[in-house]
């Protein structure tokens, strides 16, 4: 896998890969299948896949249902509809009662593009990371995207498969060997870590080149797990670096900025920038633009990188 | 009345006093709604589930949802009269430590299929239940009872569409039409009727009867089942409190636990103190 993809390419190929090796495997969609691209699925296996009408709320309680009687069901939507607009069926049939149901929403972030603020998912981490249960996974691209919808179908229990719009650039060959709650290092260099997930971890591995250059050595961590963390792997960083950037194509409030932060803020404070979306809605563009506008280029995270660095005493 | 209806009408009058007295002990919880469905999970519990109460997780088992959680009690009662646990851990509903939470936890009692409380959910996993139970060519039954105050959230309808939408002969609803819900009579604070004409409308067959009628549960369930095209909605026809008069259609009813003196006069009515 060497050429760009978008991680809702990947999940809809290793979902239907997936299908054939695990009869239990069953999957729903919300009249979004060809974007979510479960409809790869659906036509291999028609038998069991459901396109549930754009009713997000009865998809999750079915989802339910089917886990409650054996079953392995994947829900897609786009990420606004779940879990924007079904939290309290993910809290209660799902994962109150632990069932095994993955969530994977794709469309998550500001990368949706031209669809604008109505479609770009900017909180979505946060309201599944504050659910009892539940497992946070963000692939940084296609492989790990790939490799994710199997780790999730391996684990038992509720998971949230947080997908992207658009193609993103390879981080992995296929010698990675994904597993759930183990942050990935990347990069390593002692003057900052730069922590990040989805498509901005290979916009930090641009902005460790950039540092490079001016003499900073920084880390740079994958936590494809934002849940649950890599507390260790955030506490290691700290010790060597001293110094702390999270990126994350989400909200800084609720996503891995405040989950990093909580670790620091209890175990080993340092000084921390978040680089992601600042509190702010997003708006309709290019994903590119998007990112520029909002503060999120390798750029950016090597201006954060430096006032951090700037802020060790 | 044949010897085995006789038999149910006591089982009923039993979990009735059950209902009182665990609520009274819990000092909360909710006994209208749990005394206007006791005949429905009589029925279910009674004549007609594949059950067994020593393997509550048996996979071809029969499956009952209840989408209206907060009558949990009638639940608990009922699973503890059929054997899925002793009636003596009934008085612990809603204490410290308890597997009877205040709502249903699939998680912690035995013969809870699914964890409700936050009402308009339940009948979403019933037709996921019976779904499973398609795909895995299981013949296995699925059962869910809603409230009809219940029935003014979009996702019941959401789920309605669903049943039809893929013929769901192997599910059944029970609709405890008691005509009341938290805040007064249903048709003053947001009518869900007419609902006969509105589930005929969302493709399911409907049969109207009176929820207390032993007799009549038992017939239209077993004719529902037998003639199932599709899903299959039982129109129940109810008392909110009904057995206690005092309780019987009262608002207030609804989610307020009988002190010493009126659950003392509610078993008087329901037949005495037993056991
Ligand atoms: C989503 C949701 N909203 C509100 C409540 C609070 N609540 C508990 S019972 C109830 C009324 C239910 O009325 P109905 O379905 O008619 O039940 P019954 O009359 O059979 O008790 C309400 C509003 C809830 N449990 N769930
Ligand atoms: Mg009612």
């Amino acid at each position: 896998m060497s050429e760009p993809m978008a991680t809702r390419d990947a999940y809809g190929k290793a979902l239907a890969e997936l299908g054939a090796q695990n009869p239990n495997i069953v999957v729903l969609d919300a009249d979004l299948s060809k974007s979510t691209k479960t409809a790869l699925f659906g036509e291999r296996f028609p038998e069991r896949f459901f396109n549930m009408g754009i009713a997000e709320q009865n998809m999750i309680g079915v989802a339910a249902g089917l886990a409650a009687a054996g079953k392995i069901p994947f829900a897609s939507t786009f990420a606004v509809f779940a879990p924007g607009r079904v939290f309290d069926q993910i809290r209660n049939s799902i994962a109150y009662a632990d069932l095994n149901v993955k969530i994977a929403a794709s469309h998550a972030g500001l990368t949706v593009g031209a669809d604008g603020a109505s479609h770009q998912a900017v909180e979505d981490i946060a309201l599944v990371r504050a659910i009892p249960h539940m497992t946070v996974i963000v692939p940084a691209d296609g492989e790990q995207a790939r490799q994710a919808v199997f780790a999730a179908a391996q684990h038992h229990g509720p998971v949230y498969l947080r997908l992207g719009r658009p193609k993103v650039p390879v981080v992995y060959d296929q010698e990675h060997r994904f597993q759930i709650g183990r942050a990935d290092q990347l990069r390593t260099g002692d003057d900052v870590a730069i922590i990040a997930c989805g498509l901005m971890v290979s916009l930090a591995l641009q902005a460790a080149d950039q540092l490079a250059a001016e003499g900073i050595a920084a880390s740079v961590i994958n936590m494809a797990t934002i849940k649950p963390l890599d507390i260790g792997a955030v506490v290691r960083a700290a010790k060597t670096c001293g110094a702390v950037v999270t990126a994350e194509e989400h909200n800084i409030i609720g996503g891995l900025g405040s989950a990093v932060a909580e670790a620091l803020g209890e175990f080993y404070p340092v000084p921390l920038r978040r680089v992601g979306i600042q509190d702010q809605f997003g708006q309709s563009g290019e994903p590119d633009e998007l990112l520029a506008h909002y503060g999120m280029t390798a750029e950016h995270i090597a201006m954060a990188a430096r006032e951090a660095v700037a802020r060790k005493v | 009345m044949s010897a085995e209806e006789l038999t149910l009408t006591a089982r009923a009058q039993r979990i009735r006093r059950h209902i009182i007295r665990m609520t009274a002990a819990a000092g909360s919880g909710h006994p209208g709604g749990s005394l206007s469905c006791v005949e429905i999970l009589v029925n279910l519990y009674f004549r007609i589930m594949r059950i067994d109460p020593a393997r509550p997780d048996w996979p071809d088992r029969d499956r009952f949802v209840l989408s209206k959680g907060h009558a949990a009690p009638a639940l608990y009662a009922t699973l503890a009269e059929r054997g899925f646990f002793p009636t003596t851990q009934l008085t612990t509903l809603r204490k410290w430590g308890s597997m009877l939470q205040g709502h249903p936890d699939a998680k912690r009692t035995p013969g809870v299929e699914a964890s409700t409380g936050s009402l308009g959910q339940g009948l979403s996993m019933a037709v996921g239940m019976a779904l499973a139970g398609r795909v895995d060519k299981k013949d296995f039954r699925v059962f869910a009872l809603l409230g009809d105050g219940e029935s003014e959230e979009g996702q019941i309808w959401e789920a309605a569409m669903a049943g039809a939408h893929y013929r769901l002969s192997n599910l059944v609803a029970y609709l405890d039409f008691n005509r009341l819900q938290v805040d007064g009579r249903i048709e003053d604070v947001m009518s869900p009727t007419p609902l006969a004409d509105r589930w005929r409308a969302f493709g399911w067959a409907v049969h109207e009867i009176d929820g207390h009628d032993l007799t009549a549960l038992a017939q239209v369930t077993e004719r529902a089942l037998a003639e199932a095209q599709g899903p299959q909605l039982i129109l129940a026809h109810t008392k909110k409190g009904k057995g206690v008069s005092f309780m019987e259609d009262a608002i207030d009813w609804h989610g307020v636990a009988p002190n010493a003196e009126q659950a003392r006069q509610a078993l008087r009515e329901l037949g005495g103190e037993d056991e």
